[in-house]
């Protein structure tokens, strides 16, 4: 993975540059000096570091707006970061760029019970939200595992999901409305506490841009009431072609269940191994149910789902009786990732999307990789969306396993392609699947992406080396050749 | 005058005419089956693209949530298909056939996502936009191209299925479609609250939405509305009826029919048909529809043409008043409503929990003015039916801020520079 070539005048207007942003955030809001600026160096995705050349953390939307415009003026590139709990590179600095942090637009604005609604800057994290309005029994649905840390600007960004997305939606299909701004400084207010915004869906493109597009300074969501009650079911199988035959059993019956995760055999037993959540341990899949609602529903659908388990082969079935019970179910899978960390000095978490019927084949072809290249991979997988987090197990202190574990890892992505699935289904592309993006889009599909951009930052100056592969000039993109009298199908039907 | 419409049989063709439109520098209509022409604004060209020859549905897996069709596949087909594996599109896609003066049943695909209606569902389940997965069409650069995917999850690259929804075609000649399907509620019923005043009828959908009852409808008819109905436990009701729909297994329902009615004090609860029905009305601006004979009402299966208006009173027979679709901030809408009557001669309802309000507005020349000033801020108001010069003078789709408005006619242009695709069916210019 290479980063576009640090331009060297940039580089030596550093002081006038950084002079440029005191100018706009005084005092401790410009981050110059090397050891502070180490901190930002990398997001979640830690195998890749570059310290950004000046950081700065603006406090109110008219210094990102001032920033921003000084940036496009000076030809500076910038790279917006919220939390930095990305999965795949998003918030990368540029060693000739200005890493721009959210951090301090910390508050809630506006909680809106009438209209089910919070209105909130963009650096509170996601888990803030869902607090803020607890005490009225209300919460914001989207929960990435990060959600204690991450913010919902960095959602957006994202367009995160989590375990609740299937029945609940992600990011995108819970945003009202946002404040951005734009490279050249332009405020913009798009959708609100209204259900339908006018125009374009320009927020519909915003939402999972990874920052390329503008610099998100408020957002509303909406807020839901929380289920009256959940309970879930522990189901065991055999072969894990069993569980994902389970899997479309229930969805076939109507049932869209609050959660629906599988995990491997290597995946079940270092969970349990590390909290004891009482995981049968001679099962190929495991997969936890969630049915959340009101009682008489979760009572209804809970024998419901026990009894197609029951007809698709189950070897194990326990149904929560408690809440605590519930919760040592899902305790096991929480930990999914300490725990196979404690059973491998690292790991390498990938995010590829099938349709699920493509379970078995892929599952086997993936066995068939971790063999080839000698690197036990451990499966957990949200089954109702057909999203994968295999998990490869290296040790980085071992010359080649980094790049061995990569290479196995961008296999299991095209994979996901081949089978009709995607690259990415929450993590985002970043750098990381950045230069796979060729294997699910043509270059004319990747052509129009870039000219979206083009009209949101025409001097490329937001996030760039993020997403695609190749960069291109927006004015080189925006040439129109014309064929004429080159109408390829006489045939074309007219009348 | 339209004089030539090209209708292609593939995606290829199709991109062949827009490089052909490009060549000659001629701007294209591009619509499936004309369904909703009436909406947006009029646009004058040479030529059409009819998209409707491309129809077929390419895949659907039940199980996997998805539906892959051809952009000109007619919604009669594709409705009952999902019904019978007990599927149906979460978001209730509307019917405005009948409130053009047209049959119901004919639109398409392609028109449902590129107009981007949502139906009474939309407050639970969202709108086109959130169940539009993949798209597949040609660029004004005559360009056939992809975005998104097939699979319900999935964030590889830009959304552009979302910017496809609700774009009139503006964008992109779609061509193929990926759209999520869910699974269709097993049961279906209605609380009713009779005689309420529009405040005090959206604080009890206020509360209803509040509560954990998972309510999926909720709409308000004043009086004169309500009267019109063709469901006898609404329009029987004796005046204004306020709504409330609950949705799901049968068990669940039932439950939930009896803590709720309790809670909001409901008057009566609209058995299953009852309850479809009347939601179809509501979904389909029945009330301002122009019919003058309805057509019959056929059972069971979302496919039944809604019953429109009944020929009798104001509205019925020639309804030649202007449709407005307002989108406001629920808490809102009472009050914006008030304003609306006492500056227009104007009937009107709730939908959305208070935050929809369709209204039919005697013609008057500051309509425009009076429905867009009582809003403000707080929302947007789109000119759904009126006639063609009404159309091409006013401006059918809420103003936009300048910034926006400018970032808009940059997203046309990268899409569609030379405005080949529908130019000014949204704004004049893109």
């Amino acid at each position: 993975m290479r980063m576009p070539a640090p331009d060297d005048g940039v580089i030596a207007r550093r002081r006038e540059i950084i002079a440029a942003l005191r100018a706009i955030v005084p005092g401790e809001g410009v981050i110059a000096d090397e050891s502070e600026l180490r901190a930002y160096e990398c997001d979640g995705l830690t195998a890749y570091r570059q310290l950004p050349m000046v950081v700065v953390l603006p406090g109110t939307t008219e210094q990102v707006s001032r920033v921003l415009r000084t940036c496009k003026e000076m030809g500076v590139k910038v790279v917006p970061r919220g939390a930095g709990t990305s999965l795949s590179g998003g918030a990368l600095p540029l060693a000739d760029g200005v890493l721009l942090g959210m951090g301090k637009f910390n508050r809630i604005l506006d909680i809106d019970f009438a209209n089910r609604c919070v209105v909130t800057q963009p650096g509170v994290t996601n888990l803030g939200i869902s607090n803020a309005v607890a005490h009225e029994g209300f919460y914001y649905a989207p929960d990435p595992s990060s959600q204690i840390a991450c913010t919902i600007g960095g959602n957006i960004a994202e367009n995160s999901g989590g375990v609740h997305c299937l029945k609940y939606g992600l990011t995108t299909n819970n945003v009202l409305g946002v404040e951005m701004v734009l490279m050249d400084g332009t405020v913009l207010r798009l959708g609100g506490k209204h259900l339908e915004a006018g125009g374009y869906d320009l927020m519909g493109v915003v939402t999972g841009s990874e920052g390329l597009l503008g610099v998100v300074t408020e957002v509303t969501v909406r807020i839901l009431k929380k289920p009256a009650t959940a309970r879930a079911v522990l189901i065991g199988f055999p072969t894990s072609e069993q569980g994902g035959d389970c899997v479309a059993a229930i969805i076939a019956a109507g049932i869209i269940p609050g959660g629906m995760e599988m995990m491997d055999r290597p995946a079940i037993h270092a969970a349990e191994d590390f909290v004891h959540a009482g995981y049968p341990l001679d099962v190929e899949a495991l997969l936890i149910v969630e049915l959340d609602g009101p009682p008489a529903e979760v009572d209804h659908l809970i024998d419901r789902v026990a009894e197609i388990a029951l007809s698709k082969g189950c070897c194990y079935s326990r149904v929560s009786t408690s809440e605590e019970e519930r919760l040592s179910f899902w305790a096991g899978r929480k930990a999914a990732f300490p725990a196979v960390g404690r059973i491998s000095p690292d790991y390498y978490c990938m995010d590829g999307t099938i349709p699920r019927k493509a379970l078995p084949l892929v599952l086997q072809r993936m066995q068939e990789m971790s063999d080839r290249y000698a690197l036990r991979v451990a499966n957990v997988f949200h089954a109702g969306d057909g999203n994968l987090h295999p998990l490869i197990l290296y040790d980085a202190n071992k010359p080649g396993e980094l790049e061995r574990a990569e290479s196995f890892g961008n296999d299991i992505l095209r994979l996901c392609v081949e089978v009709g699935g995607v690259l990415t289904g929450e993590h985002g592309v970043g750098v990381e699947k950045r230069d796979l993006m060729t294997d699910q889009f043509d270059e004319v599909d990747l052509d129009q992406q870039q000219r979206i951009k083009c009209a949101f930052d025409p001097d490329g100056l937001l996030n760039p080396g993020k997403v695609f592969p190749k960069l291109h000039r927006c004015a080189e993109l925006g040439r129109v050749h014309v064929h004429k009298g080159e109408l390829r199908f006489p045939d074309l039907p007219r009348f | 005058m339209t004089v030539t419409t090209f209708k292609p049989d593939t995606a290829a063709q199709a991109a062949d005419a827009v490089r052909w439109a490009l060549a000659e520098g001629t701007p294209l209509d591009v619509a499936g089956s004309g369904s909703k022409r009436g909406l947006g604004r009029p646009i004058q060209t040479a030529y059409t693209l009819d998209l409707s020859g491309l129809s077929g549905v390419v895949a659907y897996e039940a199980e996997e949530l998805v539906l892959t069709a051809k952009a000109g596949t007619p919604m009669a087909d594709i409705l009952p298909m999902l019904a019978e594996r007990r599927q149906q599109l979460a978001f209730e896609p509307q019917d405005l056939g009948p409130l053009f003066g047209q049959p119901a049943g004919r639109g398409t695909l392609g028109g449902v996502v590129a107009t981007g209606l949502a139906g009474p569902r939309r407050i639970s389940a969202g709108s086109a936009r959130d169940h539009t997965l993949g798209i597949e069409g040609v660029n004004g650069r005559g360009d056939l191209y992809k975005g998104g995917g097939k699979v319900v999850k999935n964030v590889t690259g830009y959304d552009v299925p979302k910017l496809m929804a609700g774009s009139y075609g503006t964008l992109t000649a779609l061509t193929e479609l990926t759209v999520k399907v869910l699974p269709a509620p097993e049961d279906g019923r209605t609380l009713l609250l009779a005689g309420r005043e529009d405040a005090g009828a959206v604080a009890a959908l206020t509360t209803a939405l509040q509560s954990p009852h998972e309510v999926s409808g909720a709409a308000h008819l004043p009086a004169g509305v309500a009267a019109r109905s063709r469901v006898r436990g609404v329009a029987g009701a004796g005046g204004a009826v306020t709504l409330v729909r609950l949705e799901g297994f049968g068990p669940s329902v039932a439950a939930r029919v009896a803590a709720l009615k309790e809670e909001l004090g409901a008057d009566a609860v609209l058995d299953r048909d009852e309850s479809l029905a009347v939601w179809r009305e509501i979904r389909d601006v029945a009330y301002f529809c122009p019919h003058p004979n309805p057509p019959p009402l056929r059972r069971g299966g979302d496919l039944s043409p809604s019953p429109a208006s009944v020929g009798e009173g104001r509205g019925g027979g020639n309804d030649a008043r202007h449709i407005w679709k307002i989108s406001v901030q629920p808490s809102e809408g009472p009050r914006v409503a008030e304003s609306i009557r006492w500056a227009l001669d104007a009937e009107l309802y709730f939908d959305w929990g208070g935050g929809l309000i369709w209204v039919a507005a005697v013609p008057a020349p500051d309509a425009a003015a009076a429905i867009r000033g009582a809003l403000g801020a707080a929302g947007h108001a789109t000119l759904v039916r009126a006639p063609e010069d009404v159309r091409t003078a006013a401006e059918v789709f809420h103003p936009l801020p300048d910034p926006v408005m400018a970032l808009s006619r940059r997203v046309k242009e990268s899409f569609d520079p030379c405005g080949i695709l529908n130019p000014g069916r949204m704004y004049a210019g893109v």
